[in-house]
């Protein structure tokens, strides 16, 4: 049977340079994220090309992704938020498209390596902690301390808001990542039921039946899920942009 | 759209008076009036209502508590092995993150009524 595990391998496509004893390479995880901005960057340039009062094809997808994004960052970031649009569409995007692209047959999922998810939550929470410190000052920290909190408590409940808050990062990517990388290997382990029963003669042919059901079942929910996680990426950044527009009111 | 409009106007018959064309044009007001105001809310909602599915919703709250879990244990064992201070810090960090895990996840459930994390006080939405 197929090795599950096989499809997220990393492979080196081209070697660009050395800094130290690191390659530079070129690798398919690179490759597909070059792809997915080459493809969002034409599907937005193309559907801003007519300007048509009734919207084609791809000025209607376009309409569409930006609305849906306005809408979560009004709804969950308030007006204020809207200053952050550009960062967080260009997340959601992002997002989207690699992990529609993980759904291609052959295809590589990015988003199911927790380092490229990490970095991303990080990219959050780096942008989340410098514009509140940067607008706030210290002000920002009483994120950490809530009030009409009793003195007693005050040291421990700081402590946990202080480590919940390190913990988003972690939450977010994780999620991204368990999300993703759980689903393809689900799919692969019921596609390869699929083809070592079908080769087991008739009575196979009928045992792959269910296996085969369920797989095409996993394929709907997959797609689903790729929406989904997205989408909970950036309503998560839209929350956490929030607290940096107005920490601990 | 156009079956809603098609009950309102008669099928055949004369061209339609001003105060019929008038009284459709305030019908279609009130109707876009309430499609603005359901798409745009004032405050921000808590984040219980992207309950687009339950599974996205149990996927996000198990991660909310794993993760505190993981980041308390990180800390503890960090905090260990530059002060030397094995096991303690790893058994207190330990359940300080467990408890930040849990103030986590019921905050993005929107239980919470403390008003941080855009739970504001909102009741639960599920």
């Amino acid at each position: 049977m197929a090795d599950p595990i096989q499809q997220f391998e990393i492979k080196t496509i081209a070697t660009l340079g050395k800094i130290g004893p690191y390659d530079i390479a070129l690798t398919n995880s690179g490759l597909f994220m070059l792809a997915a901005v080459g493809v969002i960057s034409l599907l937005m340039i193309l559907g801003a090309r007519s300007r048509a009062m009734v919207p084609g094809r791809f000025q209607s997808l376009a309409e569409v992704s930006y609305e849906f994004v306005a809408n979560t960052v009004r709804s969950s970031a308030g007006k204020e938020g809207m200053k952050f649009f550009p960062f967080v569409f260009s997340l959601f995007m992002f997002v989207l498209v690699l992990n529609l692209f993980g759904m291609v047959p052959g295809g590589f999922t990015v988003t199911s390596h927790i380092i490229v998810t990490f970095v991303l939550a990080l990219l959050v929470i780096s942008t989340v902690l410098i514009y509140g410190i940067a607008t706030h000052g210290t002000h920002f920290f009483h994120l950490f301390v809530p009030s009409g909190v009793p003195m007693f408590v005050l040291p421990v409940i700081t402590v946990i808001e202080i480590v919940s808050f390190l913990a988003r990062p972690v939450s977010l990517s994780m999620r991204l990542f368990a999300n993703m990388m759980a689903g393809h290997i689900a799919l692969k382990l019921f596609a390869g039921f699929v083809v070592t029963l079908g080769g087991l003669g008739v009575v196979g042919f009928a045992g792959a039946i269910l296996p085969l059901g369920i797989a095409v079942a996993i394929t709907a929910l997959e797609f689903l899920v790729a929406f989904i996680q997205a989408y909970v990426f950036t309503i998560l950044t839209c929350i956490y942009l929030h607290d940096a527009l107005h920490p601990g009111h | 759209m156009a079956d809603e409009g098609a009950g309102e106007r008669p099928p055949k018959g004369p061209d339609p008076t001003d105060a019929e064309l008038h009284e459709r044009l305030k019908s279609l007001e009130t109707r876009l009036g309430r499609a603005k105001r359901s798409d745009e809310p004032d405050a921000p909602k808590a984040d219980g209502s992207l309950s687009g599915s339950a599974f996205g919703r149990a996927v996000r709250l198990s991660s909310e508590l794993v993760a505190g879990v993981l980041v308390g244990g990180g800390l503890g064992l960090g905090f260990d092995r530059l002060a030397g201070t094995k096991p303690w810090g790893l058994i207190v960090l330990l359940m300080i993150g467990f408890a930040a895990g849990v103030l986590n996840l019921v905050r993005s459930a929107g239980l919470t009524g403390s008003g941080k994390n855009g739970g504001s006080g909102s009741p639960p939405q599920s």
